[in-house]
């Protein structure tokens, strides 16, 4: 490979602390050589080919840290090959997968099974995690030394919780001995069993059974309260409403380490989007009110919420096309992460600076990966991205297999151009 | 002998019946006073229409029915449309048939109305974006319940001559109701002050944000009431520890003639039925032919589905 040059893209690393107009060299393996102002026209050689990035913002490959991919077991649904395609096509170079499969990847053999697999077929980076509890049934924790020697970064239930508290402080007892990630769906089942939506006036008209916000609330107080007597890396998966945020404020402020995430879909709609009965828009946790949207909102600019995910979960037509409380839950989103986050740097919620934090650096650090800056010497992963042009979401031309976006026919500014991996050209739009 | 006017061939109403939410004031007048006309060609010897002769329509029961069930066929026949009931049950969904297959096999029928009941709220919705025809909501999930509201309001208007200014009490199973729900919006919208009353853990949450009254009392909710409405207190329900037992709700919410003083002189009972006799009501108020209006809902249930069918119908 040769030496590639970029220049006078928009650089924003926040690993470094940078925005700037300015430029990147990858060398030949494919590594950062040099990045910021100092590359510029006047110091690259003159023959070398260079692309020219005027009005374009470069930043590191997006890592999206909840992706459900399929394989093993949905593959009708989604496979490697077409998450990575849709994944690259929105910026994102490396996922957390989520091992929620058939059979679910709770055990050793099973790690070789999706790392080969991801090796062979996967164009982007996968991380698997694996799950908490065996089969993922709440009750007897999986073997975290062994799993993590063969590659897991995290542990979780995905869409499930871990409901008993003797089980919950083991695990955490358990894995900070080990330095093991926990990442839990807060979830009380008790309070969410056979309910969907926000409860409120939403589920109240439709006569859909809701689940209260302190389903979520009583799971999180919980975890934190094991988490002071067991100190482990926690991490909150996704959080839906204000009172949780309030929660976590609360416990960030004594000083106790953890972190959490959030969807750009709770980021980006609220239980009004729901309409009349549209399926897409079930997900879990639910879209709450809009209150509870701009409370998220405001956690991410604090700081409180440390990574936005999509959340990416495909869904087939005949999960989706039945009566809401039978349908699925979920939503595509990973092609569209990244785009429907600058809208809330172009309503003026968020900072650019801090949007792009949330996808690249924080799950980076979260997961201790060596990913998601542009430091000299690390992979060129990059997403290099128009800000301000507009388009319109049609599923039609999504490449996820599933179509289930709950953005559905939404008008979106800002587009990914280019992708590359590791300093190779993995995605153009042109 | 009423004036039945013929089919019109402008339809002024919209293209189904899928809740009270959808429906304009407008439309509402429209169907109770269609309705109205029924009542007395009901009441006459010869029942027998031919406004609907050659159309077909479908009665397709996801949940079991008796009196929802029987009203619907009853009006089709009496309309002259050729019906056809079918109770779906589970046996269908056991197959791993989904409602939309269901519907789309009918729909090649031709069928020119289909009335639906489902356990799950938004079922009708879903159906209606499917079939080629009208579809009728006769009971999804928790929801609505339009045409028992529409039939409750033509029961009320029949015996106190209005609806508007009227204090009416909803009593019951409230969370759990789609009747209560539907009856909220219809009587809301005609202009009613309504109450609801129910124990906090059979009330929805936000069901002041609907535009009623809620009281966990039944003092002071009934207080000054021209009409009370008892719902049924579903046995189910006492396994979900929402009640500790069905002595104690009928101690607080079951309604007495003692209770009922506490409502205006002329007060009237209505129930959606079937009624749970010393669980939510008296015994002796069920068959008080002075104060019960049970029979006359179910009479005027009828006439309330004739005209929806006769307006709605493609």
């Amino acid at each position: 490979m040769k030496e590639k040059y970029f220049i006078n893209a928009r650089i924003i690393d926040p690993s470094q602390n940078l925005d700037e107009i300015g430029g990147i060299i990858i060398d030949e393996k494919g590594k950062v050589k040099a990045v910021g102002k100092a590359v510029n026209k006047s110091n690259v050689p003159s023959k070398a080919e260079k692309i020219d990035l005027k009005g374009k913002v470069l930043i590191p490959g997006i890592i999206d840290m909840k992706v459900f991919i399929g394989e093993p077991g949905f593959e009708y649904k989604e496979n490697f090959r077409s998450l990575s395609n849709a994944a690259l096509s929105g910026g994102v170079t490396s996922v957390v997968s989520m091992p929620n499969t058939s059979p679910v990847i709770d055990n050793v053999s099973m790690v070789d099974f999706i790392l080969r697999r991801g090796r062979d077929k996967a164009g982007i980076n996968i991380y698997p995690s694996a799950t908490l509890t065996r089969n993922m049934d709440g009750k007897l924790m999986t073997e975290f030394g062994l799993l993590s020697k063969k590659g897991i970064v995290g542990f979780t239930d995905a869409t499930k919780t871990v409901q008993n508290s003797e089980i919950m402080s083991r695990i955490m007892n358990y894995a900070s001995d080990l330095d093991v990630l926990v990442m839990q769906h807060p979830e009380d089942h008790e309070l969410s069993k056979g309910r969907c939506i926000s409860e409120g006036e939403v589920s109240t008209r439709l006569g859909l059974q809701g689940i209260p916000y302190i389903a979520e609330k009583i799971i999180i107080e919980r975890d934190l309260s094991l988490l002071e007597e067991y100190p482990c890396r926690y991490h909150i998966s996704q959080l839906s409403s204000s009172k949780s945020v309030d929660v976590i404020k609360k416990y960030k402020k004594n000083g106790l380490k953890f972190s959490a995430g959030v969807s750009i879909n709770n980021l980006s709609l609220n239980e009004n989007d729901i309409g009349d009965f549209k399926t897409f828009m079930k997900v879990s946790p639910p879209l709450r009110k809009e209150e509870d949207r701009k409370a998220l909102v405001q956690g991410v600019k604090d700081g409180l919420i440390d990574v936005i995910v999509s959340d990416h979960k495909p869904e087939d037509e005949e999960s989706k096309r039945l009566p809401f409380a039978q349908a699925a839950e979920g939503s595509i989103g990973i092609e569209t992460l990244l785009s429907l986050a600058l809208e809330l740097y172009h309503n003026d919620s968020l900072p650019l600076k801090k949007i792009i934090e949330t996808i690249t650096y924080n799950p980076a650090k979260i997961l201790k990966i060596n990913k998601g800056s542009l430091k000299k010497g690390s992979d060129a992963d990059l997403c290099i991205f128009d800000l301000d042009q507009p388009w319109k979401v049609d599923v039609s031309k999504l490449k996820s297999k599933s179509k289930n976006a709950a953005i559905e026919n939404r008008k979106l500014q800002g587009k990914v151009l280019m992708t590359y991996l590791k300093g190779e050209s993995v995605f153009n739009l042109q | 002998m009423a004036v039945i006017k013929k089919l019109s061939a402008v339809k002024e109403v919209q293209e189904h019946l899928l809740g009270i939410q959808n429906l304009s004031i407008q439309e509402a007048n429209l169907i109770l006073s269609e309705a109205k006309n029924f009542i007395k060609l009901n009441r006459s010897a010869s029942k027998k229409l031919d406004l609907l002769r050659g159309k077909t329509q479908i009665n397709l029961f996801f949940e079991p029915s008796t009196r929802t069930q029987s009203s619907f066929e009853l009006a089709g026949k009496r309309l002259g449309a050729d019906v056809m009931t079918m109770n779906v049950g589970n046996s269908s969904l056991k197959k791993g048939e989904t409602i939309l297959d269901t519907a789309m096999s009918l729909n090649a029928m031709h069928p020119d109305i289909i009335v639906v009941r489902h356990q799950d709220s938004g079922a009708p919705n879903l159906l209606s974006q499917k079939v080629n025809c009208a579809v009728i909501n006769a009971g999804d999930g928790l929801r609505e319940h339009p045409t028992q509201a529409l039939l409750d309001a033509l029961t009320i208007i029949n015996r106190k001559g209005k609806i508007e200014g009227l204090k009416i009490a909803i009593c019951g199973d409230i969370l759990h109701s789609r009747v209560a729900r539907s009856n909220i919006y219809l009587l809301n919208m005609l202009g009613a002050e309504v109450n609801v009353i129910a124990p906090k853990t059979l009330m929805p949450t936000s069901v002041n944000k609907l535009g009623v009254k809620s009281f966990t009392n039944m003092k002071e909710g009934l207080k000054s009431c021209d009409i009370v409405m008892m719902l049924r207190l579903q046995n189910e329900r006492m396994h979900g520890s929402f009640l500790p037992s069905k002595r104690e709700y009928y101690e607080y919410f079951g309604l007495t003639p003692d209770k009922l003083k506490f409502a205006k002189k002329d007060a009237l009972l209505m129930h959606p039925g079937p009624m749970n006799r010393g669980v939510e009501i008296d015994t002796r108020l069920a068959d008080d032919i002075n104060v019960s209006l049970v029979k006359e809902q179910v009479e005027l249930g009828v006439a309330v589905r004739m005209a929806c069918l006769k307006l709605y119908c493609k």
